[in-house]
């Protein structure tokens, strides 16, 4: 038992840490840190720089163009990076569809797409999601049906993140409407630019533009874009999200958002003292921070138990609902921080080229909006009403 | 990093468990806390020979060497079977002070007899009005013709009345509240002017309140330096803590899965009770304090023998603000889920609850360790370099 990082350990971390100092852009990490609005160059230049490091997908197999590295590894290269305000990899392809093409996928399609993932050369998005088909999933009705060489594809998919940038979605779609709901679910890799799909914005509270629908009007998608077999794609989305089990829980992200909140309570004044040594606010912070505390160590026990090839008992389920509701928490407080300058709206003064007038301390800016973004991590990937549910049912067996 | 235990660990773990799955059934807890003295002579003469009365205490003494995570093993035990042996107060905190800071010859006389059960001890730091300030000590001490002479009375002291020794705080200078000024000492409950009244606690345990009216002791009763005891308290405090911390988890671990099992079990318009999504969500939020809180002792029993006590305390106090929290949450919610059973003294998880209440309440509850948190916070440096950057240029408009 020993929470200390081994020689071994520290000597990667200073590695990882003259790595991310040398390659990181500034200009990109200070709008990860300061909140502001990234685009798709941001992301790309960071994902390019790892995968010419050959760190963009430590999750991978090794002989797929993964690193090797053991889970404390992994945990010690996801710190440094958020830590110095690395942007997040978008997961659709390196986290999502690429492990499932590695486990499931047909040889022409690891050999097309792996690559392809790494280099970010192909911007994934995932069509899962569907007006009638949230938490209930498998109900989803998007049909495909077979003609010939071809998937025909019809329906209509949403919340689907980031899709204005996509050259691909991985999808699921129905094959089958005999017998359970989950057996006809068949899971196809769809280019974007095939013609009949029609991306449209969906503006969120926050006034952003970051989930679409994705209109599928007689898409033809090759046979041979199937993944696996057909009807099996339910198997294979259930996989996708085991997968990542650790990371959804964004210690790494909330200790900088955590760091970040005691900066803004330190330069926000109350009554002329720092609101930071208000006791009102400052057991806010306590609390969230002993929360986060607690989360970290219960994180790094779950990796301890991946090492030694345990099966995740039920702390690794806790991860996803803990760490949002701490994510949750954090933009709260910074918004609440910042007092009435969370109110001036100029969504133009988040992007790049702002020549404007700001109003009140650069960092309040983002802030309200970013509180507002943030009810969304305990939506997506799973309600945290569904991540009870589920291990209400598959660990506590009730 | 690593979270397994060692070889040796293990062991300790198995064996406290086998002993006490033997000895301590909820019935035999049950005789042992209506028994007179509300301790067993036999588990503790049980527990010295399974060694772990010298559990803190360095190998060269004959002890078990053990630290914070032996502690945490030993007491995740005993909060799992509700021990009420005076544990805390002869192991956790006197055996363990008698060793950081005993002189050579207090450590043996004293180690031994602890070591081989014949000795127990309760550390009486708490008094009235001082709530849970361990600086609050108006009970004093003076030199007068090469002996110490006490005055004042200690409140609440767990297992005050069956101890053999006391280590007690006194003011030596200064005021009720100053951090200087404050020396240990032990004193003989036999001693001429101690006073004591004993009572029983509601969670099974006894306290006793403690009086001194001109109490001679011997010079050589001090223990550490005179004037400078705080820190030594502090530590002692915080190796409790830690402790309880994992008492308590050990505690919940009950809770859970008896609440779990009776949500399994218990029919109710024809199905388990556990099938209604309101009581399942709830059960996974206990689940969920429960690993947080485990986590969080984890966190206390490594960082209490960290040699910064900046560093020790922030993370003692987090842990026992997280668990004073989940203990709450948790002990509400069994009772609740347990429906008029809960109620019941017959049913044990009452009585785990009872445990859960009095831990929150020993060494400082969840808002009194919040506010420790924070204020160890604030002594270590605002890490902010990330984000420094030239203040923008601000216009009137």
């Amino acid at each position: 038992m020993d929470l200390n990082y081994t020689p071994e350990e520290l000597a990667f971390r200073d590695e990882v840490r003259a790595f991310v100092r040398d390659k990181l852009p500034p200009q990109i990490a200070r709008k990860v840190i300061e909140h502001k609005r990234l685009v798709k160059d941001d992301w790309v230049t960071w994902q390019k720089a790892l995968y010419a490091q050959g760190w963009i997908a430590p999750g991978w197999p090794k002989e797929y163009g993964g690193t090797g590295w053991n889970p404390v590894q992994r945990h010690i290269f996801e710190e440094e990076c958020a830590a110095a305000g690395g942007p997040r990899v978008i997961a659709f392809g390196v986290d999502m569809v690429g492990p499932v093409i590695i486990a499931f996928g047909h040889p022409w399609q690891k050999e097309r797409y792996l690559p392809r993932i790494l280099s970010s050369e192909d911007w994934w998005c995932q069509g899962y999601s569907e007006p009638g088909s949230g938490s209930d999933l498998a109900s989803l009705k998007t049909r495909a049906e077979r003609r010939g060489d071809h998937y025909i594809v019809n329906g209509q998919k949403t919340w689907t993140t980031l899709a204005q940038y996509a050259d691909m979605m991985f999808c699921l779609v129905r094959t089958s409407t005999e017998g359970k709901k989950q057996n006809g679910i068949s899971f196809l890799l769809i280019d974007m630019k095939t013609p009949g799909i029609t991306v449209r914005p969906i503006i969120t509270l926050d006034g952003e533009h970051e989930v679409n629908e994705v209109w599928l009007e007689n898409v033809e998608v090759p046979v041979e874009n199937l993944v696996g077999e057909e009807g099996r794609g339910w198997t294979y989305a259930k996989f996708l999200l085991s997968h990542e089990r650790t990371g959804i829980a964004g210690v790494s992200r909330s200790k900088r958002e955590l760091a970040f909140l005691k900066h803004i309570a330190a330069e926000q004044t109350q009554g002329g003292r720092p609101l930071i040594e208000n006791p009102r606010f400052r057991d806010k912070i306590s609390r969230v921070e002993i929360d986060l505390m607690a989360l970290e160590i219960t994180v790094l026990r779950v990796l301890a138990a991946d090492r030694q090839g345990r099966p995740p008992g039920p702390e690794a389920s806790i991860l996803k609902i803990k760490g949002t509701e701490i994510q949750q928490a954090l933009t709260e407080l910074m918004m609440e921080a910042v007092g009435p300058w969370a109110l001036p709206h100029l969504p133009d003064s988040w992007g790049d080229h702002w020549l404007g007038e700001r109003v009140g301390p650069e960092y309040a800016a983002p802030l309200a909006a970013q509180y507002l973004n943030f009810r969304k991590v305990s939506i997506y990937g799973g309600s945290n009403e569904i991540q009870r549910n589920i291990v209400s049912q598959m660990i506590l067996g009730l | 990093m690593d979270f397994d235990y060692t070889e040796e660990q293990q062991l300790l773990e198995d064996s406290v468990s086998k002993f006490l799955e033997k000895n301590y059934t909820f019935e035999q807890r049950r005789s042992i806390v209506a028994s007179r003295v509300g301790y067993s002579a036999t588990a503790w003469e049980g527990l010295a020979n399974l060694g772990l009365l010298g559990l803190p205490v360095p190998q060269d003494r004959d002890g078990f060497g053990g630290g914070g995570i032996e502690t945490m093993i030993v007491m995740e035990a005993f909060g799992r079977h509700l021990v009420v042996e005076p544990y805390l107060g002869t192991v956790v905190m006197a055996a363990s002070c008698i060793a950081t800071a005993g002189t050579d010859e207090q450590k043996q006389y004293l180690l031994p007899p602890i070591l081989e059960g014949k000795m127990k001890f309760a550390c009486a730091f708490t008094e009235d009005g001082g709530r849970y300030d361990l600086d609050h000590v108006a009970t004093t001490a003076h030199m007068d013709d090469g002996q110490w002479v006490l005055n004042g009375s200690k409140s609440v002291v767990m297992h005050g009345a069956v101890a053999d020794l006391l280590i007690v705080s006194a003011r030596t200078s200064g005021d009720v509240n100053d951090r200087n000024g404050i020396s240990l000492f032990f004193v003989h409950p036999a001693e001429e002017g101690v006073s004591g009244r004993e009572y029983p606690t509601y969670d099974g345990n006894r306290a006793a309140e403690i009086g001194f009216e001109n109490v001679r002791i011997s010079g050589d009763s001090l223990i550490g330096a005179a004037d400078r005891g705080l820190p030594l308290i502090e530590l002692i405090a915080d190796r409790a803590i830690a402790a309880l911390c994992a008492e308590a988890v050990g505690c919940m671990k009950v809770l859970n899965d008896a609440t779990l099992e009776y949500l399994k079990t218990r029919q109710q318009f024809g199905v388990p009770i556990g099938r209604f999504q309101a009581l399942q969500h709830r059960m996974v939020d206990m689940v969920m304090q429960y690993e947080q809180a485990k986590s969080m002792a984890l966190l206390a029993a490594v960082k209490v023998d960290d040699a910064d006590p900046v560093e020790r305390r922030k993370s003692v106090s987090a842990a026992k603000e997280l668990i004073g929290r989940a203990g709450r949450y948790i002990s509400q919610q069994a009772i609740q889920l347990h429906g008029g059973m809960g109620m019941t003294d017959e049913l044990n998880v009452g009585h785990y609850v009872k445990r859960l209440t009095t831990i929150d309440t020993l060494f400082g509850d969840a808002d009194h360790h919040l506010d420790r948190f924070a204020q160890a916070e604030s002594a270590q440096p605002l890490n902010v370099t990330a984000f420094e950057r030239p203040r923008a240029k601000w216009r009137r408009i």
